[in-house]
This record gives structure tokens, sequence and C-alpha cells, in this order.
């Protein structure tokens, strides 16, 4: 909403300044966004008259003009409009001003090779009106004398934007916002003595509101103006629209405009000729189309509240009128409707049909049913005076009667809710500021709300009147309590936050990225989850929900790479989607690490990043975040965005437990049709959801200490297993000989070629075998060893190698 | 007696010279072997008369130790000098760049959420948490504002279906529904995550982050707003002064309702929060509004408290100097790499939020 202060006196009478002013709205809850400054240096534009055109040497349409700008000197300028000609009066912008409209400053320019002095100016260029087929033209009866003087009068009233929160229509009127500055002290409500119509005509054109279900319009008042003459607005008019931003149109839709910013009464006018016996406000059927004042044609669905007649819909009601009853310079009778629209109606038929319009933005914010008939004496009266004519009566015709609300206000509620009190002799005297009705009642206020709030309903709204309008500065602080009796993590919260920083030291970068994707890299990774679509996307490439993270994770990587960097590793921990109802979706971590490791080192050797990297990563993370490594079941099942050979998935536990993560090897068809451009690139996800939460506390774990300091033994082996033959189960086999004695199994060889048959391998392994009983003897030993190779054997077909 | 000088004085010469480990080792046998010069002394002992036998002894072994000092002294030295010389050719070039080390990062968004936390954890308050994916009751009718209602069209929203009913959520609030559905008031709660708006420009992106903070219990009114919010600015920005401002705004789950400016200024190019005479706008927030708690089935006549919500990202890049909303989700590597936190750096109470 654009006000002025000098508007804002029009209803106001305050001594304070515009600072003070600026201050007040933003405290009383109407937010100043910005404040302009419209008429700077619009003092530069001068009124001029054309002495002489010449056709300009180096093109056809343009004219070299001698400007008389009340100076000395004869200005040179050059101009293209086609309506400039010897003896014109118009206005003249000098280098160095800036033009309203495109925001351009002029410089003294070469055109065509003709030096040209500043620019003769359209209405267009001054945001005067939309007229831009020419320069603008200035009767010479008027402006013959006032040739060097300014156009501009030096209204130099300040162009405030304030931001109105939708609760309050009434704040889309200049009115509206000085009752509550008046209110919060700033100065006296004006009162207007608007005056009333007098007249002895009737309203002839017959207007009926069709009684039928979600009929959008309750109340429909017109009056009729006969005989006037639609003209250009006086100068005030065009004043006080051109003070607050908008362009001056004609008398008539400037009257209007003005009404409607002044007291938030949207209005239209009619030609009342073009009306064809009488009006029907009714609900459109659908396939009813009309062409609207946008110069859109509309097709209209069944249910929209439109202003008819016989021939047709006139237009949508209070969101545009339409062509065929428009008013023109040359319209005589005027009908002037001014009428009240249900909001809930008007957003809904807007929104289908995508219009948006200041009678729209209002009516669907609420108007003040009670505005009727002084929006239709304060325009008619206006346009009577500008344009001239015949006022008839007022007819008003509704099919409900406007309820009055009532609210029983219990005046110790205030301090209950903000902590602090105010007399109610305040609360009285802000409240009818405001403009409610009061009557007092023991601790109670029967107040009667102001029908210009539809915001108002209960109680907390008039604590919210109150303490607003009193300032939120004089809420007190309480201090908050430094107490804590709920723990603030939940346990899978504390392991979200884990396993988030374990992942992070183990070199990976975190970053953040959408939760929707593109669907070409989706498709890529979304594995059995179907597709979930965003109805309306930002862009094609983000146009669904994610089913794993790679899809972005990967996009960004090959970006990274693309900038040249190389050796990177990324991680996220964030959503990905299963479906589209509100719950299906899982938390995961998702790193992924490209090129080599101590590439160009001088000390180490350069290698391609394999499945071990990611799988230490995985493991050590699930280590960090509390969950025992020795449990752990890996096999070779992945979805299918995985190398098939060379990655692997991870369960908590052997047995039924659901997938913990994979890892491995990002699948090379995959690699190839993003095209990344790197040596090698692995990946996991650790599926959040689907760790069961640790049973064992860091607390229970610390509490037992055990230790043996019995001499220890290690025993190699090496076995012959068949190539299909895991580690895994080998470990698991020796493992299972005796978990008291075995204390620890390493893996320190793997072989395969000569002295080893075809499609057979070599593991050795190294067991530490301990008591923590006593010192094993030779014939303890030998023992064990003996069943280690027999269970091994027995459990995977190995033969130990000898 | 003559003999074991001569022996001594023999030997003491041959010892000054010059001589390697190997005739070191020679001349200890010449000396201390089995038939060695004074092995075979000690074995004459028993010939030597009565009278002189003692001081023999006594000479002899006073000779025995010299030698066998004098010996041990060079092959200290020599050894000590081979060690030397091993150094000496050891010698490496420790200018030369270590063995590699890589830690990764918390990103910057992930660190403010536990400083938050971690903020909020010391008045009482416990971290919920709620779906991205929401029904168009939980995100907006529970929350006071019915279809049709202006105020819907302040979020632009996602929609995954065409009626409307399934959307991303716009703002961390369900969390408030979700929560207070699911148990009993008292409730002090934080809810942050991501939201979603479907508008994208310089200045807003398609996703960001909130965190939504509730207290309902049966006396809390602004003043306690004010406190809560005042405290965790302060802790936040880690300043001892801050200006705050509330000026009265409109959310339609929240009456009475305000928005909270800090007071800010530019200096040296650079922006300074807490001083300055410029407002800077950073969270919404009021008192719950009693609809609300009707829809969650909370006696708005028993009880009322406060709401907040604020937006993670616009306070990260406040804190930390971030000029460019965009490259939060951007992931560049060196934008991740020079704004993200080491993850050692767990924001705590006792050390402080930041180092």
């Amino acid at each position: 909403m654009k006000i002025t202060f000098d508007w804002l006196k029009d209803h106001l009478d305050t001594k304070l300044k515009e600072d003070k002013l600026l201050e007040q709205l933003t405290s009383v809850g109407l937010e100043v966004e910005s404040v302009e400054n419209l008429s700077a240096g619009l003092e530069l534009f001068k009124i001029a008259k054309i002495l002489k055109t010449e056709k300009h040497p180096n093109a056809d349409r343009l004219k070299v003009c001698d400007v008389d700008v009340g100076e000395k000197e004869i200005k040179k300028v050059v101009c293209g409009a086609p309506n400039a000609r010897e003896g014109l009066i118009t206005i003249y912008a000098p280098p160095g001003a800036v033009v309203p409209k495109s925001k351009v400053k002029l410089v003294i320019a070469k055109i065509r090779d003709v030096t040209s002095y500043g620019m003769l100016c359209s209405e267009s260029e001054l945001n005067l009106s939309d007229e831009s087929d020419g320069i603008t033209e200035l009767s010479s009866k008027k402006f013959e004398k006032s040739i060097g003087k300014s156009y501009f009068s030096e209204s130099s009233s300040n162009l405030i934007d304030l931001s109105i929160t939708p609760n309050r229509p009434d704040c889309l009127g200049v009115r509206g916002i000085a009752r509550d500055l008046v209110a919060s002290g700033f100065g006296k409500l004006k009162d207007l003595k608007e005056k009333k119509i007098k007249s002895k005509f009737k309203q002839t054109v017959k207007v009926k509101i069709n009684k039928e279900k979600n009929q959008g319009c309750s109340a429909f008042g017109s009056c009729l103006i006969t005989n006037v003459k639609n003209v250009e607005s006086p100068q005030w008019l065009k004043d006080k629209l051109v003070s607050i931003g908008e362009k001056p149109i004609s008398a008539i839709v400037d009257i209007t405009n003005y009404v409607m910013f002044d007291i938030n009464r949207p209005l239209h006018a009619y030609d009342a000729e073009k009306i064809e016996k009488g009006i029907i406000v009714r609900n459109s059927k659908s396939g009813e189309e009309f062409t609207a004042l946008d110069n859109k044609n509309y097709k209209l669905e069944d249910g929209m509240c439109v202003i008819s007649d016989s021939k047709g819909v006139l237009g949508l009601g209070g969101i545009i009128g339409g062509t065929r009853s428009g008013t023109e310079l040359d319209t005589k009778n005027i009908l002037l409707e001014s009428a009240y629209f249900e909001p809930r109606s008007i957003r809904s038929t807007s929104k289908k049909l995508n219009i948006d319009t200041d009678a729209k933005f209002r009516f669907e914010r609420g108007i003040d049913p009670l505005s009727i008939e002084d929006g239709l004496n304060k325009a008619s009266l206006l346009i009577k005076e500008i344009c001239g004519g015949e006022i008839s009566k007022i007819d008003i015709q509704t099919i409900e009667t406007n309820k009055i609300k009532n609210i029983k206000f219990d005046t110790d509620l205030f301090e209950k809710i903000t902590g602090f009190k105010i007399s109610t002799k305040e609360m009285i005297k802000i409240l009818e500021d405001l403009g409610f009705k009061i009557k007092k009642e023991k601790k109670y206020l029967k107040l009667t709300i102001p029908t210009w709030r539809p915001d108002i309903s209960q109680e907390i709204d008039i604590v919210e009147e109150l303490v607003r309008i009193t300032g939120y500065d004089k809420i007190e602080i309480i201090d908050p309590i430094k107490e804590r009796t709920k723990s603030t993590l939940t346990q899978t919260q504390k392991l979200f936050h884990f396993l988030q920083r374990a992942v992070a030291s183990k070199g990976y970068l975190e970053a953040i990225t959408w939760s929707f994707t593109d669907s070409n890299y989706n498709d890529h990774f979304k594995n059995k989850n179907k597709e979930i679509k965003i109805v309306n996307p930002i862009s094609s490439e983000l146009g669904v929900l994610r089913n794993s993270i790679f899809s972005n994770l990967i996009m960004y990587m090959n970006k990274n790479l693309d900038r040249g960097l190389k050796d990177l590793s990324i991680f996220e921990i964030g959503p990905i989607f299963t479906g589209s109802n509100p719950g299906e979706q899982n938390t995961v971590v998702c790193g992924l690490s490209a090129g080599k490791r101590s590439r160009l080192s001088w000390i180490e050797n350069e290698r391609n990043v394999d499945v071990f990297d990611v799988k230490r990563d995985v493991v050590q993370s699930l280590v960090e975040a509390g969950y025992n490594s020795d449990k752990f079941f890996i096999d070779s099942e992945t979805p299918n965005y995985y190398h098939p050979g060379k990655s692997g998935r991870l369960f908590l536990n052997r047995g039924k437990d659901q997938v913990a993560a994979y890892f491995g090897e990002i699948h090379p068809n995959i690699i190839k049709m993003i095209d990344i451009k790197t040596e090698s690139l692995v990946g996991f996800e650790i599926f959040l959801d689907n760790l069961k939460l640790p049973k064992k506390t860091l607390k229970d774990q610390k509490t037992k200490f055990e230790v043996s300091d019995y001499q220890k033994s290690e025993r190699d082996f090496a076995f012959i297993v068949d190539k299909e033959v895991k580690a895994q189960d080998l470990i698991k086999a020796v493992s299972s000989v005796d978990q008291k004695l075995i204390s620890n199994i390493k893996v320190f060889d793997v072989y395969e070629g000569e002295n080893i048959p075809e499609n057979q391998k070599s593991i050795a392994i190294s067991v530490t075998i301990q008591s923590s009983e006593k010192t094993l003897n030779d014939s303890d030993l030998e023992n064990i060893n003996n069943s280690i190779i027999k269970t091994v054997e027995y459990k995977t077909g190995a033969k130990i190698r000898s | 007696m003559s003999d074991i000088k001569n022996i001594k004085n023999d030997y003491s010469t041959k010892l000054n010279k010059n001589l390697s480990l190997e005739e070191i080792n020679q001349i200890k046998t010449e000396l201390f072997g089995k038939n060695g010069l004074i092995s075979s002394q000690f074995k004459n002992i028993g010939s030597i008369p009565e009278i002189d036998r003692k001081k023999f002894a006594s000479d002899l072994n006073q000779i025995k130790n010299e030698l066998q000092n004098s010996i041990t002294n060079k092959i200290n030295e020599i050894e000590s000098k081979k060690i030397n010389e091993k150094l000496e050719k050891e010698k490496i070039d420790v200018t030369l760049p270590e063995r590699s080390f890589v830690r990764g990062k918390i990103h910057p968004v992930s660190q403010t959420i536990d400083e938050i936390s971690s903020i909020f954890s010391e008045i009482g308050f416990s971290v919920e948490e709620g779906p991205d994916i929401e029904n168009q009751y939980n995100n907006f009718t529970a929350l006071n504002t019915p279809d049709n209602h202006p105020a819907r069209d302040m979020h632009d929203t996602f929609y995954l279906d065409e009626n409307k009913e399934i959307l991303l959520r716009t703002h961390t609030s369900p969390v408030q529904i979700r929560t207070m559905l699911k148990d009993k008031p008292p409730f002090k709660i934080i809810a942050p995550g991501r939201t979603y708006r479907s508008d994208s420009d310089q200045t807003h992106a398609p996703m960001f982050h909130q965190v939504e903070g509730l207290h309902i219990d049966k006396d809390i009114n602004m003043g306690h707003l004010k406190g809560c919010l005042n405290y965790f600015i302060k802790e936040f920005f880690e300043v001892e002064k801050i200006k705050m401002r509330f000026r009265p705004s409109h959310f339609p789950f929240t009456e009475p309702s305000a928005e909270v400016d800090i007071g800010y200024e530019i200096k040296d190019g650079k922006l300074v929060i807490g001083e300055g005479d410029q407002w800077l706008e950073i969270l919404g927030c009021g008192m719950v509004h009693p609809n609300v708690l009707k829809n969650v089935k909370v006696d708005p006549s028993k009880y009322q408290g406060y709401a907040f919500g604020i937006g993670i990202d616009r306070l990260a890049m406040l804190k930390y100097g971030i000029n460019d909303l965009r490259a939060f989700f951007d992931c560049d590597y060196r934008w991740l790499n020079h704004f993200g936190f080491d993850p050692l750096d767990v924001p705590t109470n006792y050390r402080g939020l930041s180092r």
C-alpha cells in the first residue's frame, strides 16, 4: 500500500514530523518497506516551446528542433516524435535529468552525427499516462506564459510503501491507516462531514441479485449519473494519484481509483447505455465468455460471480469489468457500482482465472460492507463536480443483512497474555479510537466490532489490538530459567549427529543439496522406488523428489571435477523419498569419493580410491556410532547403480535385520552416461532408519574392563580355498572354534596364481590365541591349531597349505 | 713386579693409539684372555713370596682395573664415533611435505543447527522432527490458515498431487501440530529442518532451513517469548549486548504476532550485529492462536504459550559473513572447504559455540 504524508493529512490532524510517522507506522504493525522521493529531480523538467523543426540530415524519421526553454540560449534537440512541430508547447528534459519511466539519466549525445542537448518527453516517459505515440502536447493558452518553468508542481511528499498484512484490509485505504495512527496517539482523526446525494430522480437501471447457492455477492449499491462529460482530471486529482505512483487516465476512472485508495472502497463505473435491460448478479455457467478491461478473453466455469445483463456477462464482480460496458471519453450516462463480494468467492475465481487487480486484492481480504453508500456519495459528487451531470438516488439491493459482531472481552486477559498491565481506561480509549463501540460491564467490556475489521472475531484479537497500539516495547523481558527436565536429543537424533561428524572426520566435505532432483539423474539411482513428481516444480531439472542422494551428489561431483579439482570426497546426510505420503522418507548418509589417494606424492605410492576405502569409512563410522564390528555381516548384493562385482551390503548382524549400508564402485555404465572424468568413483549409503539403536550405551561398555596378562601366542595359517569362498566365512569359522581363546584374527595375504590350482586362492591369516585363565602350554596350543584347521576345512572346504 | 708395570706401560701406550674395534678386542684377548698377560699374572699370585704377595695382588688388581677402564672407554669412544658418523649420513630434509591427511568439514547450516540446539538445550527445549512431505491440513488448516485464505499466498507451495492435498512443507510449523497431537502439555520444543517454497532468485532458494520453537504451559506470556528470543540472539551471535525490536505483524497461527529485527551497522564494509541504527528482520513469532490449540485438543483456557520460526540459513549468513544464499546449496568444493567447520568443533555450552 502506497501513501504519502500529505494524503494522510486529509484524514489526520497532527503536528508530528515524517520521521516520527515512519517510526509509528512500523510500531503499530504497518511496516514501512521503503520511502522514496518521487519528485526528486523532477524540477529539471521544463515547459518549453518548439521554435523551429528541420529534417535530420541523416535520418528520415528524425527532426532537429530549436527549443525555447526560457533561457537565453536556444537548445538543439533531436526528436523522433511525429507531432513535434513549430509552435508546440511541450516538456523538455535537460542533460542530467532522469527519465521517470526508464530511470535513464540523459547525457549530451550525438544522434546520427547531430548533437542533441536533452530530450522532449512523451506522457508515457513521464509516467503521466500511457500515451507514447508522440511528445506531450500542452495547451498554449495555459502554458504560453510558463515557458522555462518546471512542469511538475513542488509536492515533495515522500512516497511511503507499507507492507500491509493480509488481515488488515482496512489499511488498504488511507483513512484506515490514519485511524491506527490516531489510536496510537499520533493526532486526531478528521471528521470528513461527507455530503450526501440529494436527488429526486430514481435509479432506473434495474438491479437484481439472484438468490442461489454460493452467490458471491450479498449487496449491490448503485446510482446513475446522467449527462456527464468525461474529461481529463483536474490537477489536484492527477497530482494525488501521481504522488502514490498511479497514472491518471480520465476523470471518471481517476475518481473511482481515488475513492478506493482513500477509503478502501472499490467502485466500478459502467456506461449505462450499454447495459441491456438491467443488471443481474448471478453465478456463471460453464462456457460463458467475456472480454475484460485487460483486453483478455476469459472463459468462465460454473459458479463464478458475474455481473450480467440480458446479453450476457458484463464483468466479474469485484475482480474486473468488461470492455462491452466500459466507460470511455464520450460516455454520457454512468452507472456507478458499489457492492459487497464474498472474499472466498473472489479468491477462488481469481485463482482459477489467474487475475490480480486492486479491487480483487481488496475484496478477497474483506471490504467494509457498510461503505457502500459512502463510496457512492463520495464518488458521484466528485463526478458531478468535475464532469457535470445529474445524480440519481442510491439503489441498494441486498440478499443478506449484515450481521453486527459482538465480543465480551475479559480485561484480565490482556495481562495474562502480554505479561504487563494497562488500565481499563486506556483500553477503552484505544478501542474507541479504532472504532469499537463499548459498553463496560464489571470486568468485562462488551464490544461491537467495527464493520471494517473482518479480522477480529475473538478475545485474543482484542488483546492484539491493545498490545499493538500500546507498543511491543512495553512488554517486559522475562529471562529464561536454565533448567532441563528432558534430554535434548533422542537416541536416534544422537545417532544422526554422531554419523554426520564421523563421516566428516574421514575426509568428506558435507554438502547440502536440494531434496528434489533431475529425473534423468534420479532414474539411474531410483532402484526399485517409484518416481515422485512435483506438480509445480521450479524447473524440469528439479522435477522429482530424490529416491537417492547419489543423483545430486554425482551431479555436483561432476561440476567440481569440471572445475579442474581432483581427488574429492563429499557427503550429505538427509532425506530420500520412497513414496509421496508424509513419512515415506528415510534418512541416509551418502558419501562419494573420486580420483586417487596420494596423487603426486614424493613419499607414498599413488593409487585409485577403491571399495576398501569406502568400506573402511562405513565400518569405522558405524563403530564410532557405537556398533560392534565383530557382528557385522557383509554380502555382495547391491542395487544396480553399483559395480556388480565391486560392491557390498552391510548388515549390523547376520540374520533378519535390514540393510545398514551399501558401499562400492559406482557402475561404470552410469559413469559413462553422466560422463564423469575421474580415475575412480566410489560411494556408500548408510540407512539411519534401518539401524537398530545400539543396545549398550557407552556407559554400559565402560563398566566392563577385562584384559588378560597371560602369555599370548600368534599362529599363522595359509588355507587354499575355492575362489568363491569369502574371507568373512573363513574368519567366522576360525572365531567359532573358541571365542574365549581366539582374541584376534588378521588376514595378511590373499594370493592367486602360480602354485595355486586354478579357481582357487590362498588366504593367509594370523590368529592370536590367549587365555584369560592361564598360560597355554604346547599341547593346549596344538589342540587349538588342529581344531582351527579342522573347523575351517570342514566349514569352507579349505585345505591347509603345507 | 716390573713385569706387570711393563705390561701396563706397553698397553697404555698401545691403547692411546688410533685403534679399530677389532684391534681393541685383540688387545682385550691378549690381556684378559684365558692365557692373557694379566690373567697369567693372576695365576702366578700363589708363587709370589708371602711378604710381597699382598702388594703384588693389590698392584695387579689396580693395573687390571686401569687397563679394563681404558679398553671400555676406548670402545665407547669408537662406538659413539660410529653412531655420529651414521647420524651424519642419515640427515634428511624435514622441510619435505608430510604424509597427507584429509579431514572433512561440516556444512555451515549443520553447524548452525547444532549451535541453535545447544543454546535452546540450556533452557530446557528438546528437539522434535517432522516429515518433509506434509498434508495440507498440518501445513495450513490446523495452523488456522483455511483454504482460500489470502495468507496461503504468502507461501508459494510445491504440491505433489493435483488436488493440493499433499505438499512439501512450507515451514516447520506443522511439527507443532504433530508434537501437540502426539503428546500432552506442557510442550517445550524446537524443530529444525528443511522447508520448501517455490520461488528461486538471488535471495530465495526453493529449499531452505527453519527452526520452529514452541513453548506451551499454563502461564507462558509475551514476556517469556521476548526473554527467550533475547537470550537466544545474544548467545547465538556471541555478543554481550543486542539491539532487538519487536514489531507487530500477522501470522494466522499466532495472535498477537510479531516480527523481530536486530540492530546492525556496516563497519569497514562488514556487517556488525548488535549495534547501529539499521534493522534486519530475522524471525517471526507470537502467542499460539487459540484456534490452533483447539485443533490439537489443547484447552486454550488452561494452556497458552508462544511459537517462533527462524530462518537458519539467514542466521548462518549473518554470523559467518556469507553473502550468497544460493552458494549454500551449490556444492562448490572450494566453498564447502572454506565455510565448512572441522568435525571436532562440536558446539557446546562449556567450551563455547565457536572457536
